[in-house]
């Protein structure tokens, strides 16, 4: 990208990098700062009078999209964030929910999207930081990390250069990097997510990364400031001038020609500063000293100090002299919104913090005490005993701007049959296609990725990436284990915002009964356009209606997450995509279900929620070209996402649920992207490359039946003993089950519909097709 | 009589370690902190897995200068068993307890896998209850695991009996099939010459439970603990 020198954009930044409190405030300065001539108002009643510079950075960043959600506000409310598990809702640093025997499970997921474009590398490496900060801060250590990623397609095609695809490689080449960079060096295996990729990510990359972690409920830590008098405690890394306005500007805007200058407003990642941080974090608070934590994430020592504050329903005063600095000669400014990582702001019992202070010494970090809570409410920053901001905290914290943006329909596509998939004729071959299939980079083997993460570190993973439709790690305190899956199709969610994110819950949820994991809580980042529009505030509000639509009918109410507006490049939006991370209890560990097929002579079953559907022939075609094989094999994308029956969904999450703890099937695979010829194949490449003889019964086109992603369905293998249980069991509630084929040795894959092998051919070479397909597409192969 | 595990800032398979030993195996084992050069009356030390120091400047380049590896040192010069696994090793290496040094693994990135290794020398403390030539199938996981060392140096390894684990094929070929790193030789783990000290880049700890898909790596532990009850360390 062109750097020029003369933009407008890089002038405000400049002005902001040296700014100073002497620099007289104007209208000017604060647009510079994105915040609108009304709130600028807003900001002169709260105070009383006009802000100085400091303080005009400080509510810059505290009502930024990214920290004040201005605009998702009035619909975030709609979604159900209740249940009975539920410890901790929306507004703290991480969700909490209640996983038994004293044991609760602190799990969020959060977007580092704009960072990853401009730098995949530090983008990628921070959003894994950010996220593991949330989790220990509440006292949880963490366990796992998931990465839910979308990037631009890899290959050349109709709509991407070859020059555009080298790019999208090389995102993806330094977000994975990034990834496996901090989780590896930090000791938390990255044991899950997805990878999926479509055109509309080249300029807006995803990177949403989801961290669990574990407390006993007692020792659980919340980020409200108490007892006037009480030290405030800096600890970790040192202040630099990185990541400035890295939440205001970068994560609050959309990008233009410009973007690659905003470079310096991504901060960067220290994965082993953050483990020391972790140990001293886990530590201190087992002295008893610590009353409340908060970590510096996004507008770093401003939020943290002025939402402990307002929480815990104190004031705080710091004196700014005593922060730990990288760099000489930073201001107030510079000081209250650098977004240098890895540091924590915590207040501690008077008279004890020489027992918090020891504790951070041993682990050599920096640790300062920098002020202290008062009563009244006021956020006061000093310099050397001058005050250089005075803001009420609560007000800063919890009374930003709210708008209900406008919202409006986009026009009706103008769809007819001949927009539509064409299913091939009766009696088609279909072997090359599905080749084809299994070798698109979102179908395709992510082994090249994961085997970059370190998935096994601390020796609780039973079910690493792809072995089991959900990462499950164990509880080595306890005979559970967790199981985690995130999704989310943007493809669906263009089509169809609210079906989408029902789709995304859907899957998420039955991905985890696939483990025989119990689903109990959600987490969500929701991934969109600029607010300021009015046809993407529509998107987002149908994708809230069917995620709190989804969750309540699943039961899994949302604990947390994010939102990530702004996520468009010259104009063009991304596709809606919502991420959904489901956390599901297994009770018995030993209970855990993979995908892979087993022995030779064990019968295949297709589980079917909805109990299969009349769709019209038309119809078919209309949802059919939706999929990942109208994508792939005829490059439409159109009709809408397949209908969704959540009932149906909860009733095969029961009977998968009810199969693993029952001890009645020998594997469980859900069916998604690809349909039931995939989820076969995966199956077979999963047990070591076994084969299997299928016989598909059904009348539809033969695409329709083997490649068609309608929901509420999985394949399951079970002894032949064990066949008849397996059919009570779905009958007991609601499933229609019916027997497809057997899994054999003899290296053959075979599908038969409607008399005839449709599918087939030796399962090592469309192993090695599927296997390969991703480093063939990044051109390492 | 008990193991000990080092804690080096940045070491993350210490936990694993102490599991494998302590509650696996169920033999007293502590941890002990790198400031410190008290060894606990330890019998034998692990050194775990890890980013010590965060592998900054070059991996266990820093970590070989904690005041507790003076006392591993000495510990290790008086014939005590001292056991290097992945960026423990790397320490052995820099600290020059193992002969060789580490390079970044050929193809630049990091690799967490299971890999198949055989074992090559039986007369070792480490290895004397497994068989000369048995495949163990042990997860690896790391940056710098290309093994190298001048040829020879090599030649020495070789003729002393000093490299104890070599990758191979599932069925157990010497072929850079089976070798993930590039390391020379094949080799995947090595002792010292008085066979007391000794590092392999897999993590034995990872597979000590069928739930952890494979057990292959006890015999590595189980023969350091039959090594000490043979040498008339009774377990309290």
């Amino acid at each position: 990208m062109v750097v020029t020198s003369s933009v407008p954009a890089e002038k405000g930044q400049k002005r902001m990098a040296t700014a100073q409190t002497e620099i007289k405030v104007t209208p000017e300065i604060a647009a510079e700062h994105g915040v609108t001539p009304e709130e600028y108002s807003r900001i002169q009643k709260i105070l009383k009078r006009d802000p100085n510079i400091t303080e005009l950075g400080i509510f810059s960043v505290m009502w930024s999209e990214h920290c004040s959600y201005k605009s998702s506000k009035v619909h975030l409310k709609r979604l159900p964030t209740k249940g009975k598990l539920v410890v901790q809702g929306p507004g703290e640093n991480a969700g909490v929910v209640d996983i038994g025997d004293g044991w609760v499970a602190a799990f969020k997921i959060e977007s580092h999207n704009h960072p990853s474009y401009v730098e995949p590398f530090q983008g990628a490496t921070t959003g894994v930081g950010g996220i593991l900060r949330d989790i220990f801060t509440m006292g949880a250590r963490p366990i796992a990390i998931l990465d839910s990623l979308r990037f631009g397609e890899l290959t050349a095609t109709k709509q991407t250069s070859e020059e555009e695809a080298a790019k999208n490689r090389r995102i993806l080449d330094g977000v994975i990097r990034g990834v496996a960079h901090y989780g590896n060096c930090f000791g938390v295996p990255t044991v899950g997510g997805e990878v999926a990729f479509e055109p509309c990510y080249a300029q807006n990359p995803l990177v949403n990364a989801l961290a669990l972690g574990i407390a006993r409920k007692e020792d659980l830590f919340f980020a409200k400031a108490k007892g006037a008098g009480n030290p405030v405690i800096y600890v970790g890394a040192k202040t630099g001038r990185d990541g400035i306005h890295g939440a205001s500007l970068l994560a609050s805007a959309e990008f233009t020609e410009q973007s690659q200058q905003k470079r310096p407003n991504v901060q960067v990642g220290d994965p082993f500063t953050e483990k020391l941080l972790l140990e001293a974090c886990m530590e201190a608070m087992k002295t008893g000293a610590v009353v409340a934590i908060q970590d510096m994430g996004a507008a770093g020592l401003t939020c943290s100090s002025c939402e402990m504050a307002s929480r815990g329903g104190t004031g705080i005063e710091i004196e700014l002299a005593k922060v730990p600095q990288r760099e000489t000669g930073m201001s107030p400014y510079e000081i209250m919104l650098s977004e240098s990582q890895e540091r924590m702001l915590l207040v501690a019992e008077k008279g004890r913090e020489d027992e918090v202070l020891a504790v951070f010494k041993k682990w050599g970090l920096d640790s300062t005490v920098v002020g202290e809570v008062k009563d009244g409410g006021l956020m006061v920053v000093k310099e050397h005993g001058h005050v250089v901001a005075e803001i009420p905290a609560h007000p800063l914290a919890e009374e930003g701007p709210v708008y209900n943006r406008p919202m409006a329909e986009p026009a009706l596509r103008k769809e007819t049959e001949k927009d539509w998939f064409r299913f091939a004729a009766e009696g088609t071959e279909l072997t090359e296609n599905f080749k084809k299939l299994l070798s698109a980079p979102t179908i395709a083997s992510k082994r090249w990725i994961t085997e970059q993460y370190d998935t096994m570190v601390r020796t609780n993973t039973l079910a690493g990436p792809g072995a089991s439709d959900a990462a499950v790690v164990r509880l080595k305190e306890s005979k559970r284990a967790l199981a985690l899956a995130t999704d989310g199709n943007g493809r669906w969610g263009s089509l169809n915002p609210k079906v989408g994110a029902m789709h995304a819950v859907a899957e998420a949820a039955r991905n985890v009964a696939a483990s025989g994991a119990r689903p109990i809580a959600a987490t969500n980042c929701l991934n969109f356009g600029s607010p300021e529009k009015p046809e993407v505030m529509w998107q987002f509000s149908q994708a809230i209606d069917g995620l709190g639509e989804a969750c309540l009918a699943l039961g899994t109410p949302i604990t947390g997450g994010n939102v990530s507006f702004y996520n468009e490049t010259l104009g063009n939006s991304i596709y809606p995509t919502p991420t959904i991370g489901i956390l599901g209890i297994l009770e018995d560990a030993a209970k855990v279900l993979k995908i892979g097929f087993r022995d030779e002579g064990d019968v295949i079953l297709l589980l079917d929620g909805a109990g299969g559907e009349n769709l019209s022939s038309a119809n078919r075609a209309k949802e059919f070209s939706s999929s990942e094989y109208s994508k792939d094999i005829a490059n439409i994308l159109a009709g809408q996402p397949p209908a969704i029956e959540l009932g149906a969904e909860k009733w095969l999450i029961d009977v998968l649920v009810a199969l693993a703890d029952q001890g009645k099937v020998q594997s469980a695979h859900d069916l998604s992207d690809g349909g039931l010829a995939v989820s076969i194949a995966e199956s077979c490449f999963a047990g070591n490359n076994a084969g299997a003889n299928i016989v598909l019964p059904g009348s539809d086109a033969a695409e329709y039946a083997l490649f068609g992603e309608r929901g509420a369905r999985a394949v399951v293998s079970a002894k032949p003993e064990m066949v008849s249980g397996v059919l009570a069991t779905a009958k007991k509630h609601g499933v229609a089950a019916q027997e497809i084929g057997k899994v054999t040795r003899d290296n053959q894959l075979r599908i038969e519909y409607k008399g005839r092998a449709v599918v087939f051919g030796p399962v090592n070479a469309l192993h090695d097709v599927w296997a390969h397909g991703l480093e063939r597409a990044l051109k390492l192969q | 009589m008990k193991f000990g595990v080092v804690v080096f800032p940045g070491s993350n398979c210490d936990h694993d370690a102490y599991h494998a030993l302590g509650h696996v195996l169920q033999k007293p084992v502590e941890f002990i902190w790198h400031q410190s050069e008290d060894l606990q009356n330890c019998d034998a030390i692990i050194l775990p897995g890890g980013f010590a120091y965060g592998d900054y400047l070059r991996t266990g380049a820093i970590a070989r200068f904690s005041p507790v590896m003076k006392s591993v040192e000495k510990f290790a010069a008086g014939g005590a068993m001292v056991l290097g696994i992945c960026n423990g090793f790397q320490i052995l290496l820099e600290a020059g307890l193992l002969p060789g040094a580490m390079m970044r693994n050929v193809g630049l990135r990091y690799i967490c896998r299971h890999v198949h290794i055989r074992v090559e020398e039986t007369d070792t403390s480490f290895t004397h209850t497994a068989k000369k030539g048995q495949i163990l199938r042990i997860p690896i996981a790391h940056n710098d695991g290309n093994y190298t060392c001048d040829e020879a140096t090599l030649a020495e390894l070789q003729t002393n009996g000093q490299v104890l684990f070599r990758y191979t094929t599932p069925d157990g070929k010497d072929d850079t099939a089976g070798n993930p790193n590039g390391s020379k030789g094949n080799i995947a783990g090595i002792c010292n010459r008085g066979r007391n000290v000794a590092g392999l880049m897999p993590h034995p700890e990872r597979a000590v439970e069928s739930a952890l898909d494979s057990e292959d790596g006890l015999v590595i532990f189980r023969s350091m603990v039959e090594a000490l009850v043979g040498a008339g360390k009774a377990f309290a």
